[in-house]
């Protein structure tokens, strides 16, 4: 090797969004360390300022075809574009919602707006990975930052044991995912995403070998997306944490997720999608029932909503494990619909906690109407979408992800998907009859930012919208991944 | 004779006994050693393997700067160790089950011949002069500069995590500030309270 000139690529454009949320987050860091307390609303709108920026960024370095940089170790292709302008549409709206929460918490404070810009850059980091080590980077900085939010609220034992708890089965899950990707680079002797995609389909390598670490594999996915039998550390992290923080690991992670998922799997183990198959078949089947069955006994709205994303994983799995381009883009059109949903109806949590208050049982939800007929009707369609009730989103993206199943074969699985569906419109339901049909016993008046009003009510519209006219958004995600795989 | 595969067998033995003894003494002070003594072995093994830099490296951070930090976090922090073991013994019956079913899964596939490493050449020896530290910093820097950054952000938001996490503003500063003792008003230093007059009842 010469030491001359630069043997590998550096073009750093398709990096730029990473790039400026990198720099973006330190100059948070150091402003916020100058302002006085009064100013804090300024480190908050420089950060507003770097996530649509970078959002912008990730639009404006669209790839028609993948792109590669730093030495192959990043790629930068239409689904990674879609993923990251949506992951960072996501982190602003979380911030807007969260806002006053913040405030009210002592957690309106600079650390917080660092450790959500540099979540979000890990979430985009694993996005754009092309090699094994960068999944596990990504992963790793998304993750530690998410540790270190919940636990900021020190004070509150609660936060710090789900914080603990979310810290120490998420480095058990990253020990998985490290043996497994060892055991992947002992068969195939690369840790390069589409190497290991061409070493496999050339043949000659130790299948059982590569099982075996494809085991470890996906047992670190389904523990990160929350599937049944991973899911113990979910209902209590997401009830524990501050309701911001919870909003903030329920809803972009998720996409993240859907990203490592794509790469690892389908980037470079497809050949292999017999074998991951059956094992996320299982990971579903579990998840859609479980979730469902233990969401009803719930009367903390918090880990009812963390049972449910439970369930919608599974939902999403099924879409997943049809292993064609069809499955895949029911699972990403499922995986955003419920993204958003999700910043609805923990937006709402946290629009009726204040001060003092957190609206975390279901109790809280009595007799919204009577308090805020609009707010009423924003969570009444985010229930029918969760609900999969048409014509909201959640139900076309529901019958996607069962198409997708029953075009595989799969139709006892679908029928299942259906009862579990229907077992879990019990609870979203019951939260729709304590809205309209029971009296408040809190008659605080809703007060809300401005912004924040309009946010939450164009973003629980656009699940009517989108369940109308669901067709261009699955078509970007036919054409995202059509165009990546 | 080639003594290389008697020296790995030694330094392999060395590692997993004391990588055990991590975990089942009750001591967490000879834990922390027994942790030293297979970073030793590990190191060992890859001094075998002609990674010189990396070897030294891990006896040097690891060993050197990480476990002396351990060993004072250990005695530093007033924890009732005979109740931590208490709990770990109510664990055991539990965990052992669980550790040694994936065990003997685990051994099914590994054992069943299905498990043979690639049988690819082995890489020859690196000639004499050859620089391990010049050929990783070679990589590091150039094809792996990317994860090499990363690395570096993870270790930024651990500082702020640490920092945010355990730091309590600290009001120890006794230091006068001449703009705002002189803009100083009334109205920050006394307080005029309207209270009723109490009767008297002699």
């Amino acid at each position: 090797m010469t030491t001359g000139a630069l043997p590998v690529n550096f073009d750093f454009v398709p990096a730029l969004p990473e790039i400026a949320l990198l720099v973006g987050a330190c100059v948070v860091l150091l402003v916020d360390l100058v302002l006085p307390e009064t100013r804090r609303s300024w480190s908050y709108w420089l950060t507003q300022l770097v996530v649509v920026s970078t959002a912008w960024l990730s639009l404006y370095v669209f790839h028609e075809a993948p792109a590669h940089t730093f030495g192959n170790t990043f790629i930068a292709d239409t689904l990674a574009d879609v993923l990251k302008f949506l992951s960072c549409v996501t982190v602003a709206l979380t911030l807007a919602y969260s806002r006053s929460y913040l405030a009210a918490r002592g957690l309106f404070r600079g650390e917080t707006f660092a450790l959500m810009m540099f979540a979000l850059l890990g979430m985009m980091v694993m996005i754009s990975a092309n090699h094994f080590l960068l999944l596990y980077l990504g992963l790793e900085l998304m993750s530690l930052s998410l540790y270190a939010m919940i636990a900021l609220q020190r004070d509150s034992g609660q936060a710090v044991e789900a914080a603990m708890k979310y810290f120490v089965l998420g480095a058990l899950a990253s020990g998985l995912l490290l043996y497994g990707m060892s055991m992947i680079y002992g068969a195939t002797g690369t840790l390069d995403v589409a190497r290991v995609a061409t070493t496999v389909f050339a043949g000659g390598v130790n299948k059982t070998m590569l099982a075996f670490g494809l085991v470890f594999v996906v047992s670190a996915i389904a523990f990160k997306l929350g599937a049944v039998p991973y899911h113990m550390w979910l209902p209590d992290v997401y009830e524990g944490a501050p309701t911001a923080m919870t909003l903030f690991v329920g809803s972009a992670p998720k996409l993240a997720a859907f990203g490592f998922m794509t790469r690892l799997l389908v980037g470079s183990l497809a050949a292999m999608a017999f074998d991951w198959q059956g094992m996320l078949l299982i990971l579903s089947l579990l998840s859609m029932i479980a979730g469902n069955v233990i969401a009803i006994s719930q009367t903390n709205i918090k880990r009812m909503l963390a049972y449910s994303t439970i369930a919608n994983m599974g939902y999403m799995l099924m879409g997943f494990l049809a292993a064609n381009i069809n499955g895949y883009s029911a699972a990403m059109f499922y995986t955003i619909t419920y993204v958003m949903t999700t910043l609805v109806s923990f937006g709402m949590v946290l629009l009726l906690s204040r001060a003092g208050f957190e609206a975390d049982q279901l109790d809280d939800f009595k007799g919204l109407n009577q308090r805020s007929p609009w707010y009423a009707f924003l969570m009444l369609l985010t229930m029918f979408s969760l609900a999969g009730i048409p014509p909201t989103v959640g139900f076309y993206a529901k019958f996607a992800v069962i198409e997708a199943a029953v075009d595989v074969g799969l139709v006892w699985l679908a029928v299942v998907a259906v009862m579990a569906s229907l077992i879990g419109a019990f609870y979203y339901l019951r939260i729709v009859k304590l809205m309209y049909f029971d009296d408040p016993v809190d008659d605080a008046p809703l007060e809300a930012r401005s912004d924040t009003r309009v946010l939450l009510s164009i973003n629980g519209l656009a699940l009517l919208l989108l369940g109308i006219f669901p067709q261009w958004l699955l078509g970007m995600c036919v054409v995202a991944l059509t165009r990546s795989y | 004779m080639n003594i290389e595969p008697a020296v790995f067998y030694v330094f392999a033995a060395v590692l997993v006994f004391a990588a055990l003894r991590v975990i089942s003494s009750s001591n967490p002070v000879h834990s922390a050693l027994w942790l030293v003594l297979s970073f030793f072995s590990a190191a060992g093994i890859w001094l075998l393997l002609q990674a010189e830099f990396l070897a030294i490296a891990l006896v040097l951070v690891y060993v050197g700067a990480v476990m002396v930090l351990f060993l004072f976090v250990v005695m530093m922090l007033d924890v009732n160790f005979a109740k931590m073991r208490e709990q770990f013994k109510s664990y055991i019956p539990v965990g052992a089950t669980v550790g040694i079913l994936i065990l003997i899964e685990m051994a099914l596939v590994l054992v069943g011949g299905y498990f043979a490493p690639p049988t690819g050449a082995v890489p020859a020896a690196a000639a004499a002069g050859y620089s391990n530290t010049r050929a990783l910093g070679l990589l590091l820097y150039t094809d792996y500069a990317y994860p090499f950054e990363i690395a570096a952000v993870i270790l930024l938001v651990a500082i702020i995590a640490a920092i945010a996490l355990t730091h309590r503003a600290p009001r120890t500063s006794k230091r006068q500030d001449p703009g705002r003792q002189v803009r100083v008003r009334r109205s920050d230093r006394l307080r005029v309270l309207d209270m009723p007059a109490e009767k008297n009842e002699h």
